[in-house]
């Protein structure tokens, strides 16, 4: 029998290979390394690792082709994804390392954990097969499953990280039946058309609007997988525990990373593939999105602790960015770009600042323990000022750019109607931001907040997203321009 | 000097000298209270340039800047100013280096202090001088905040709630608004921009200016306010620091304001047209209803804060009936309300340095212990309710003026406002002032010093000046308060010769080209 072995160009995936490659090099180097000693390179290996990723991944912009058997896209919008999805992990690292070195954590194992699941993500942004979509949700979900209890001495961490696995490994379940009804449905699971065969995209082109029903099921199955991932209500319930258990360093990460590869995937996916087929999911994601935007909001506002309150102002923010996507137009895709590259970056910074105050075993993680953190540490608490404000939506930061671009481009497509719901909902929101910056500013501290061990990396992870938020919401023409550059896609 | 760039040096200035203060020691005192002044000076100073270099017969904008910000998305740094945004920002400029002054007996956190107030100063300012709808709404939203940290921090007891309430009244408002300028933004035929300038005259059906007017007029009708969106008010002014009080009442409400002015109405002028009773009954339910919930107040400073919801309720009143003299008057007014009920802020301020009371039953007989101050209350009190001769009166007669001409009987009520006006007032120094002082603290108090007297006598004097002499202030202000007028009263957007006439009405003149490259 005649076998024609598919023809492998492993540059296509040329940024995940370089870190899976630096993940099993630490693995190796640290077995090395005598007990006890100072383990800073491996900080820097895991760095030079992103650093080649993003090198690789900036080479394919312009680019535009499939490889690897079609499964593997290569195009601008894998691009801006993979990038910025490597600058998240490349903070998460050098903000883990003061972490790691105040909690006496394995070094090694966790930079490892965290280049496999940035590996993950970056390959979920160029996947052009639903195959392909489920393994590198598998890659990045099975690294953060262990990630998120890495505090193995706390019981938080390993209930969160039981938790976030038996749902996670649910939703992979429902996922994975959306693939084979879609393949039931389509005889494919390729995205696009070419190579014999006609692809999903292909599909809904040719065939008559009435064979669909087994597809539109599909993708409800998938919209449960993906909801799951971005922390969308119904699918939000493990997010509280699991930012709140996980390192704080990872939770941010997760925030970011996690959030944008998996709208990433559901643009090239929804906005894209099953354009013909928005009838359809429109409704379903637009209910979804309503009610996540307002859920996340109303259920932040009681929240103590500053770690669940940033997990319920993460999922009201997946449903503000759902709305870029319901939008389903040339701005809106740019618009979710931009929100979720910025969101990323403040959220981080958010988190930055909440691990270098958590302290050892992460006590000083209540809104009390903020009171006046303004008269002790006033660049901190003026750098996690500004997040708040990004993550309200306040002019002059990144994050009032981000709401601006999706919600001008749902009023685009005729939804002002979801724009308004979602105003409101950033009102209950900024409510609970204000309440941070009333403790940090209008409460005086009464019991002296406990000196938090800050190395100078944790703190310039900090200094650096806030000038991020800053600055991207003053100059934002260049990476809206960049962001509209990028949806570019293999179609 | 007529090249010189008066408009944006004066609108960053303060945010410099933000900067500079944020340079300076925090525990030097002394160096951070005159920087600050000096900042402010200056920028009134530089102000003054803009009100000479002002060409009251020009129609249009004047003494702008048009640069692209983001090219892509149409969006552009340009301001520019009228004769009712001049006034608006002479008024800033003018009251914050006394603003400043009235801070003198803030002690604690001196930096931030006049860091926020520096930018608040910037974010007010822009809001008059932006003519680029983007532009506008951040600067809108950016005064917010540094006034959100002068009441949550420097604010009497209750501050927290107030400075909560007020951002989260605000945002519900400016929200409502950013949807509407997006929709404006993504419906105006002409290509996507957000220049002020080139919107007006977008033929929007009457159903969509409908809803779109409703937008804008949720965010000015929470920031002047209008009954029933005022009720974060008493509490914002009652618990602001002296010098946040004012500036939120004589500068913060007028925000409202001009924004029905300059955005709401000329925009969409049909809708304002069809809400006008609407706007009319909310502004004089406001005027009646402010003035007698002022009367019952047993805190002096809760009173004044009431005061404002009915004098904004006639400067409102004034802006929709659709006559010149109402709008003119409606316009002073601002100018008369900033400084008389400033003025008021800054001796209740005083009275609580005295005795770190508010409540009208803690004092009495103080004409007798302090009469400078009882002289000076009297005065503003005087203007405050429109005695003749002074300023309030001009701008307050001009409205009913107005009102009288378009509505006749509607005038009743109104004027029933200026009686309540005088008793809340006259009842308040009565109580305050006059009779014996029957507690020991009233009777020994310190009469104002030099520094209060010299942050006071700027304002009295203007106010005469605009009581005995109000032609130049509103020789300015006539030409653009009829072109606001001539819109409400026939501009329509709904035939294309209207929507054309609508625009010549008020950028006059050949349009800018907005969408050339730069």
């Amino acid at each position: 029998m005649e076998f024609e072995a598919p023809a492998v160009q492993l540059g296509a995936i040329g940024p995940e290979i370089a870190l899976v490659t630096t993940a099993l090099l630490l693995l190796i180097v640290d077995a090395f390394i005598p007990e006890g000693e100072e383990r800073w390179y491996l900080a820097v290996l895991a760095t030079i690792g992103f650093g080649v990723a993003i090198i690789l991944a900036a080479n394919q912009w312009g680019e535009r082709e499939l490889q690897l058997a079609r499964m593997v896209a290569v195009d601008n919008f894998a691009t801006f994804v993979k990038t910025s999805v490597a600058v998240f992990a490349v903070l998460t690292v050098w903000l883990s390392r003061d972490y790691l070195k105040r909690s006496e954590d394995e070094e090694s194992e966790f930079y490892a954990l965290l280049l496999f699941a940035a590996a993950g993500m970056m390959l979920m942004a160029s996947a052009a097969d639903l195959i392909m979509v489920f393994l590198a949700l598998e890659i990045f979900s099975i690294s953060l499953y262990v990630l998120v209890g890495f505090r193995r001495r706390s019981l938080a961490s390993q209930e969160s990280a039981m938790k976030y696995f038996l749902l996670g490994a649910f939703s992979s379940a429902f996922f994975l039946m959306g693939i084979a009804l879609v393949y039931g449905a389509t005889g494919t699971t390729n995205f696009y058309p070419g190579g014999g065969g006609e692809g999903i995209a292909g599909y809904l082109v040719s065939s008559a609007a009435s064979d669909v029903d087994l597809l539109v099921l599909g993708v409800g199955l998938l919209i449960v997988g993906l909801g799951f991932k971005i922390a969308a209500v119904p699918f939000h319930m493990w997010t509280p525990d699991a930012y709140q258990g996980a390192p704080s360093p990872i939770t941010g990460f997760m925030a970011a990373g996690t959030k944008f590869a998996a709208v990433a995937t559901m643009l090239r996916l929804f906005v894209v593939v099953l354009y013909p087929l928005r009838a359809d999911w429109r409704p379903i994601l637009i209910a979804v999105a309503i009610a996540t935007m307002l859920l996340g909001s109303v259920l932040a506002v009681i929240q103590e602790d500053v770690k669940r309150l940033l997990a319920y102002s993460s999922i009201a923010h997946a449903g503000f960015v759902l709305t870029g996507l319901i939008a389903a137009n040339d701005r809106g895709l740019s618009g979710s770009l931009f929100y979720l590259a910025t969101y990323g970056l403040t959220v981080l910074g958010a988190f930055a600042v909440v691990t270098v105050l958590a302290g050892r075993k992460e006590r000083n993680v209540t809104l009390a323990s903020y009171r006046g953190l303004f008269y002790e540490r006033p660049l901190l608490a003026g750098a996690l000022t500004l997040f708040m404000l990004s993550l309200a939506g306040v002019p002059l930061t990144s994050g009032f750019v981000g709401k601006f671009l999706v919600f001008g481009a749902a009023i685009q497509a005729g939804y002002w109607w979801l724009a308004v719901i979602g105003m409101l909902a950033s009102v209950i929101a900024t409510f609970f931001y204000l309440r941070v910056l009333v403790v940090m500013y209008m409460q005086e501290d009464d019991r002296g907040l406990q000196p938090a061990i800050t190395g100078r990396l944790a703190n310039s992870v900090v200094g650096l997203t806030a000038a991020a938020t800053l600055v991207l919401g003053i100059v934002w023409g260049p990476l809206i321009d960049l962001a509209e550059r990028a949806t570019v896609f293999f179609a | 000097m007529s090249n010189f760039p008066f408009l944006d040096v004066v609108i960053f200035l303060p945010l410099a000298g933000a900067f500079a203060v944020g340079l300076i020691p925090r525990d030097n005192d002394g160096a951070l209270r005159w920087t600050a002044f000096a900042v402010t000076l200056v920028t009134f100073v530089v102000s003054l340039g803009l009100l000479l270099n002002f060409d009251s017969d020009a129609a249009g904008f004047q003494l702008g800047t048009d640069v692209r910000w983001v090219k892509d998305w149409g969006v552009g740094y340009i301001t520019g100013i009228d004769g009712i945004s001049l006034w608006m920002i002479m008024l800033t400029t003018f009251l914050m280096p006394l603003a400043v002054l009235a801070s003198w007996t803030i002690t604690t956190r001196l930096k931030p202090y006049f860091v926020f107030l520096l930018a608040l100063e910037t974010g007010m300012l822009g809001v008059f001088s932006a003519l680029d709808l983007f532009l506008f709404y951040v600067f809108w939203e950016v005064a917010l905040i540094p006034m959100y940290f002068l009441i949550g921090m420097w604010g009497y007891a209750n501050r927290i709630y107030a400075a909560v309430k007020f951002f989260l009244f605000t945002v519900l408002g400016s929200l409502l608004m950013l949807v509407a300028i997006l929709f404006v933004y993504f419906n105006a035929g002409e290509g996507a921009t957000f220049d002020y300038r080139a919107l007006l005259g977008t033929p929007f059906s009457p159903e969509v200016q409908r809803l779109l007017f409703l937008g804008f007029f949720a965010a000015f009708a929470v920031k002047v306010p209008l009954v029933p969106l005022h009720t974060w008010l008493p509490d914002a002014h009652t618990e602001a620091p002296t010098a946040g009080s004012v500036m939120l009442a004589a500068v913060m409400l007028k925000m409202g304001a001009y924004g029905l002015l300059r955005f709401a109405i000329p925009l969409f002028p049909d809708a304002a047209r069809e809400f006008v009773p609407l706007v009319m009954t909310l502004a004089i339910i406001g005027i009646l209803y402010g003035a007698a919930v002022a009367v019952m107040q047993k805190d002096l400073k809760r009173l004044v804060a009431y005061s404002s919801v009915a004098h904004l309720g006639f400067v409102v009143l004034g802006m929709f009936v659709g006559t010149v003299e109402g709008m003119s008057g409606g316009i002073l007014q601002m100018i008369n309300h900033g400084l008389s009920t400033g003025a008021l802020f800054l001796l209740v301020g005083a009275l609580y340095d005295r005795r770190h009371s508010r409540l009208i039953a803690d004092f009495g007989g103080l004409s007798k212990s302090v009469p400078v101050l009882a002289g000076i209350f009297l005065f503003v009190a005087l203007s405050s309710l429109g005695l003749p001769g002074l300023n309030g009166f001009v701008g307050e007669f001009l409205i009913l003026l107005g009102t009288w001409t378009a509505y006749r009987w509607w005038v009743v009520p109104a004027a029933f406002g200026i009686v309540l006006a005088a008793i809340y007032l006259l009842w308040a120094y009565q109580r305050v002032f006059h009779g014996e002082p029957v507690i020991e603290e009233n009777r020994v108090m310190i009469d104002l010093n030099l520094r209060e007297v010299s942050m006071l006598a700027p304002i009295m004097a203007l106010i005469v000046l605009i009581g005995v002499y109000p032609k130049p202030f509103l020789d300015t202000i006539e030409p653009a308060a009829e072109r606001t007028a001539q819109v409400l009263k026939e501009g329509s957007v709904a035939s294309r010769d209207g929507a054309q006439q609508l625009r010549r009405h008020i950028v006059a003149g050949p349009l800018v080209p907005v969408l050339e490259e730069d």
